[in-house]
């Protein structure tokens, strides 16, 4: 007998609510729901991040799109009794609704399209370790459709370049002509990799996409694949992002048990295999050609480009690198086409972005917006505010090689190319906001440390540069003449800018003439 | 007699290399990658000792040095140090009686600094072995490390 349930809850489990006992929580909720008079009443369903998170375990009550957040197990009394049993509403528990925060901070809800998403668009909603599921939302038709009507491989790529998409790893690079490097190289083997070395600080989003929905990736590596005339892809894995590891190997399991992995796929003729390779801890490797050096068994030290790896990758192979956010774009654009995507987003930069809002904010989480956004919006719309009654001083924008701003950043619409005129880059979509309890130079100190540490220490600029400037950030302490100090690390990291051989060294600049311009009297 | 069996599992190529050393080092009873080890494992894949002791020395989840049963990794990134992580690694420290890289007399635990663990939600942030902990206190520092302690009890 098919069971008709009075409520549904979505719960979600991802490394951070299991971080904060996400399992103990269902189990119990579980057993006590088993001893009330909702028993039977109620489905619980494990989900992935439903969008805007981060705010401990929480969950969603369907009918009526309750959200719970920072729960505990002693609340699971007070949920059950009252909502699940007496239908009414635990508010004290609830998060504001997102178009209730914004219109309190003076900004029109209806100017945002709330309900944007594309790559997360299934997270939270679907469970992400059944494949079936993905089925149900027209999961593996992008590639279904191309291999039964035998869409040419330049036609898909047509349409990636149509649609605008650029990386979404930081660079910003187109897609489309991207891939078309790789079609055009003649070898007898070709590789997609699909990077999920997430290292840059502040940024989650590509976690929470594997861990959300991982088909959507293995579905855009497939496509990648068939476009560019490569039958093996690799996903490169941060070795600590344990959850989005087991659900990625379940996933692909699944998948070749239902013959979307393998040979022959859709009796077309076109093969592909995917396999999973754990990073060892090193932020460099998410440059692409040291995550290939990783990947190949050796020290992750960049290598000098050109030759790009889109003709010279892995074992010397063309290869195309791309960011998890980037391939989960993919299959939405197939299925519904270039100029749908365009629909989104701005001109230059159509699309969505996933920024992860953190720092000293109400609400810190994920959240996918349409290019064009303003820090305002997600700030004070989606994070909520600065908390505390504390005051807004600076957001560090796109991750620990981004550029901080103070609050004249705060209503420029976001894309790569607006971002970089302004002296930064959107990088990962990370915003992590300063509230005004920051010191700004204990702050430069911070983000210096952690790029000395990471440096490789392949080439001088960066091996002695990233330690001179965390050097002279720590002489500022003590210092009468701060000019001097400020100007000369401008003037280093401008060399490093000029002469490091990879992004981790050249970028440095970014937060360090920020820092020095936006809040040199601080200092 | 152990290593033999780890090697077994792998191709004899470079490609391996790091698959082989995450396996040999978590079957060690420290945690760790001895000399002795090294060197086989350079045999095996067929690259000189040097590549593989650069690959130990790139990589922070490897050590050639022996470290304790437990691994605390305290995230010094921005986002967790404007949480405060200076105060937790000062917790750590005082309960411990051990600074960055240096292991208890007892053999439990090794403090490790780290870079981002993607948990910045819950800022500031640790990992102990493959457990993340995030949200830290003070007090919360001190809790978790003697639920490791009563274990060994």
């Amino acid at each position: 007998m098919m069971n008709i349930y009075t409520y549904y809850i979505l719960l979600n489990i991802d490394d951070v609510t299991l971080a904060e006992g996400v399992k103990e929580f269902e189990e119990i909720f579980k057993k006590k729901l088993a001893d009330s008079e909702a028993k039977g009443k109620v489905k619980v369903l494990e989900t992935g991040t439903p969008g805007i998170k981060g705010a401990g375990i929480s969950m969603i009550v369907y009918p009526g799109n309750v959200h719970y957040a920072h729960l505990s197990v002693s609340d699971i009394d007070e949920i059950i009794e009252e909502h699940l049993v007496k239908g009414r509403v635990v508010s004290r528990l609830t998060i504001e609704p997102v178009a209730e925060r914004l219109e309190s901070s003076g900004l029109n809800p209806q100017d945002i399209k709330l309900q944007d998403r594309i790559v997360l668009s299934e997270s939270g909603v679907i469970d992400p370790e059944n494949i079936t599921e993905y089925f149900a939302v027209q999961g593996y038709e992008a590639i279904g459709s191309i291999l039964e009507n035998k869409l040419p491989d330049i036609d898909v790529i047509e349409i990636i370049k149509n649609s605008g998409l650029k990386g979404r790893g930081g660079a910003g690079f187109p897609t489309g002509i991207k891939w078309d490097f790789t079609r055009k190289a003649a070898a007898e083997k070709k590789f997609i990799i699909c990077n999920a070395d997430e290292g840059e600080p502040g940024t989650f989003k590509d976690r929470l996409i594997l861990e959300g929905n991982p088909h959507l990736v293995i579905e855009g590596m497939l496509i990648a694949g068939y476009a560019v005339g490569a039958s093996e892809g690799y996903i490169y894995i941060r070795g600590e992002y344990d959850l989005s590891i087991r659900r990625m190997e379940k996933a692909l399991a699944q998948a070749y048990e239902y013959n979307l992995l393998g040979k022959n796929l859709f009796g077309s003729g076109f093969s592909f295999d995917i396999k999973i390779k754990k990073g060892a801890g090193a932020y460099v490797c998410g440059e692409e050609t040291a995550l290939i050096e990783s990947m190949e068994g050796k020290r992750g030290n960049p290598r000098l480009k050109p030759p790009f790896p889109g003709t010279h990758g892995l074992w010397g192979y063309p290869t195309i690198i791309n960011n998890v956010e980037t391939l989960a774009n993919i299959a939405p654009i197939i299925l519904h086409g270039a100029a749908w995507f365009r629909s989104f987003g701005t001109e230059k930069c159509p699309g969505t972005k996933v920024f992860t809002i953190l720092g000293d904010v109400r609400y810190t989480g994920v959240v996918e917006l349409p290019m064009g956004i303003t820090l305002r919006e997600i700030i004070y719309g989606f994070g909520g505010g600065i908390k505390e009654n504390r005051s807004f001083k600076a957001v560090h924008l796109g991750g620990s090689a981004g550029a901080v701003f103070d609050e004249s950043i705060l209503d420029v619409p976001l894309d790569y190319d607006t971002v970089k005129e302004h002296g930064g880059m959107l990088g990962s979509g990370a915003v992590l906001v300063l509230s005004n309890t920051v010191n700004m130079r204990d702050y430069l100190e911070n983000v210096l440390l952690f790029f000395k540490h990471e440096s490789c220490g392949k080439c001088v600029p960066c091996r002695v540069g990233t330690a001179r400037l965390l050097d002279m950030s720590k002489e500022l302490i003590a210092s009468k003449d701060k000019d001097t100090i400020l100007s000369a690390m401008d003037k280093l990291s401008e060399t490093m800018f000029k002469t490091s051989f990879c992004p981790l060294g050249q970028s440095l600049k970014f937060p360090v003439q920020s820092i020095n311009r936006y809040f040199h009297d601080e200092i | 007699m152990r290593i033999d069996t780890v090697l077994k599992k792998y191709e004899a190529k470079e490609e391996n290399l790091l698959y082989i050393l995450h396996e040999i080092q978590d079957g060690s009873d420290n945690n760790s990658l001895n000399k002795k080890d090294l060197e086989e494992v350079a045999a095996y894949v067929g690259v000189p000792l040097s590549r593989v002791n650069g690959v130990v020395s790139f990589y922070s989840m490897f050590s050639s040095r022996p470290r304790g049963k437990y691994i605390i990794r305290l995230c010094q990134s921005p986002p967790c140090f404007i949480k405060g992580s200076v105060n937790v690694y000062e917790k750590i420290k005082q309960q411990l009686k051990i600074s960055e890289d240096e292991t208890t007399d007892d053999g439990l635990f090794t403090l490790e600094f780290s870079s981002c663990l993607g948990v910045c939600g819950l800022a500031p942030a640790m990992m102990i072995n493959d457990d993340v902990y995030g949200n830290l206190t003070e007090e919360r520092v001190v809790e978790i490390l003697n639920n490791y302690r009563n274990l060994e009890d």
